[in-house]
């Protein structure tokens, strides 16, 4: 009886090993093959897909950097995600604090507003803003002659932040209604005024959520393409990465470029692989606290 | 808490941009699409004529749309069903049995989930390669025999479910995770002295203990599946071969922004926010059981 019951246990291990082998062979083989594939020779993607890189050929890199654009389209992203990020904290964070600490009229509305936001996709709302855009953008040039809201980085890295915000606001909420109303009394009778205190006393206390909506957010923006790929449409003008490597991938099914191709998607998926193995628990944890996807 | 001057201020100027933001970026494009949907308007013109209903009339009389919601019938349901007990179950090896090399797992099952979907679509690409793809090589398929993952009009769809759920286990799993960690162990030990199989422990104490937690995610499925869908169709097949992977939103999108259909399109938008809430609300009820109180 005991026997049985130890060799079903040590086939129960077997089974439970080999299956968490296969889960994970099955996501690093394919994101490690395109870490492979992005140094080999352009006449290497006719023989067997298996086969090691014959030499590293970072010529590649410099194709996808150069020829390709990545370069240009590399800046884009860092401007329109760092620009979008800061965007979103100067606007979210004291919208938050005054939104979950004072009490005011309009307050009830606006909370239940910005929680209705948070099932607001994208994904629905991106062709009325690529309208009100156009619209906007006739109107400038009836006005003054040129354009402004579509194919500007500036213009993308608003509406990033603005789809953000409902999300980021619920996030800081929920932590800012915790704080204890001392903290303030305490400030306020030490002198400092509301802003004084919402910048020096409240905001340090908050940093990791402040932290969390960062990291969430660098992840989200960095990755996002169909709302980059329908306000940036000029071909020859500013592109982010993930739309650059999308006209890659159909580019090079013409003109079979894959090496470019390839290399062109290790620098899409290396800041945000970095970034993960940094601070990979500190995301998980996030993830369970806010709890919530595209 | 005592009045200090210029209160009102305040509150008004840390609210105002997150408002401002919000109703320019978020309410007022999400009225568009209710609005939109009533008319017919094609193209770029300012000439829009109110049809009433009558997109709706076309809309369900329209063969591509009805295929749209066959495939993302089935995305959803396969997806979700799959995708809901391989997390689970990794999540109960994860937390429950003593597995060596434990948090390696963990961070490398959620690597999927913070690539972006062009990357998703770029890697399957590269898997479902007819002839230089890793998937047909392993399989060996002599030449003029590959199996067309990507071109045959049967099989596409399955392709396409299997990156989603590659991509989605991760995140649901991390999800499960947390919740199950919350479960007191004593639990567990009682059930060991009676003698109860591991198997039987996880159908027995986790899953009604985690009950609620399983309930809210299945709302996060239907919702991002329909989400990504789009997403990894867009990028990967463009809703080929001849329509066999085409989704809800891509059809939407087709319909609005590639085709100029800007009233069509919104009413497929409606009709598709109608229809994820329903579906929710729907399953939300049917998977109400008491809650198991501790």
């Amino acid at each position: 009886m005991k026997q049985t019951k130890k060799g079903s246990g040590v086939l129960f291990k077997v089974v439970v090993y080999l299956a968490l082998i296969l889960l994970t062979v099955s996501i690093i083989v394919p994101v490690g093959w395109v870490f492979m594939a992005s140094v080999k020779q352009n006449a290497e993607f006719y023989g067997n897909p298996w086969a090691l890189p014959a030499g590293l050929h970072w010529q590649n890199f410099v194709d996808a950097w150069v020829n390709a654009r990545m370069g240009d389209y590399f800046l884009t992203s860092v401007l329109v995600t760092a620009l979008s990020l800061a965007i979103l904290l100067v606007v979210a964070l004291p919208a938050a604090y005054v939104l979950s600490r004072f009490k005011f009229p309009g307050r009830k509305v606006l909370n239940t507003a910005f929680m209705a936001g948070l099932f607001v996709n994208v994904n629905y709302i991106v062709v009325p803003i690529f309208l009100l855009f156009i619209d906007w953008d006739r109107g400038l040039r009836s006005l003054v002659g040129t354009t402004f809201f579509l194919n500007n980085p500036a213009v993308l890295a608003l509406v990033y932040a603005a789809t953000a915000l409902p999300f980021s606001i619920y996030l800081l909420s929920s932590y800012f209604i915790t704080i204890p109303k001392d903290y303030e009394e305490a400030a306020y009778v030490d002198g400092a005024g509301y802003l004084r205190t919402m910048v020096k006393v409240i905001f340090p206390m908050a940093r990791p959520s402040i932290i969390t909506i960062i990291l969430f957010n660098f992840l989200s923006f960095w990755n996002e393409y169909i709302i980059s790929m329908t306000l940036m449409t000029d071909p020859g003008g500013a592109r982010t990465l993930t739309v650059g490597l999308m006209n890659l991938m159909k580019a090079q099914n013409a003109a079979a470029q894959y090496g470019q191709m390839y290399a062109g998607l290790v620098l899409v998926m290396l800041p945000t692989l970095i970034l993960y193995i940094c601070v990979q628990k500190k995301l998980t944890q996030g993830m369970t606290l806010g709890g919530l996807k595209g | 808490m005592k009045k200090q001057k210029g209160r009102g201020l305040f509150v008004f100027l840390c609210a105002a941009p997150a408002v401002l933001l919000f109703l320019v970026f978020m309410v007022y494009p999400t009225v568009s699409v209710f609005r939109l949907s009533l008319y017919k308007w094609s193209g770029l013109n300012p000439n829009k004529e109110f049809v009433g209903l009558n997109n709706f009339k076309i809309l369900f009389a329209d063969m591509n749309f009805v295929r749209s919601f066959q495939n993302t019938i089935l995305l959803i349901v396969v997806v979700t069903i799959v995708t809901l007990g391989l997390a689970l179950v990794f999540a109960a090896i994860l937390t429950r049995e003593k597995i060596r090399g434990q948090n390696f797992f963990r961070v490398v099952f959620y690597i999927p989930n913070i690539l972006s979907i062009v990357i998703v679509a770029a890697i399957f690409s590269a898997i479902y390669d007819p002839k230089n793809g890793m998937l047909n090589s392993l399989l060996n398929r002599p030449a003029g025999e590959e199996i067309l993952w990507l071109g045959d009009q049967k099989i596409v769809i399955w392709s396409i479910v299997i990156a989603l759920i590659w991509q989605a286990i991760g995140y649901y799993m991390v999800m499960y995770m947390a919740s199950m960690a919350s479960i007191p162990l004593s639990l567990y030990e009682c059930a060991d002295l009676e003698g109860a199989s591991h198997v039987r422990q996880f159908f027995s104490i986790t899953i009604p203990l985690i009950w609620s937690n399983i309930r809210t995610t299945l709302t996060f499925f239907i919702i991002s599946t329909i989400n990504l869908s789009f997403l990894l169709v867009n990028a990967m097949t463009g809703g080929g071969p001849d329509g066999a992977t085409e989704v809800f939103l891509s059809y939407m999108y087709k319909q609005a922004y590639t085709n100029s259909s800007f009233g069509y399109g919104m009413a497929i938008g409606v009709v598709v926010f109608t229809f994820s809430f329903a579906l929710s609300a729907v399953v939300n009820a049917i998977t109400r059981r008491e809650t198991v109180e501790l």
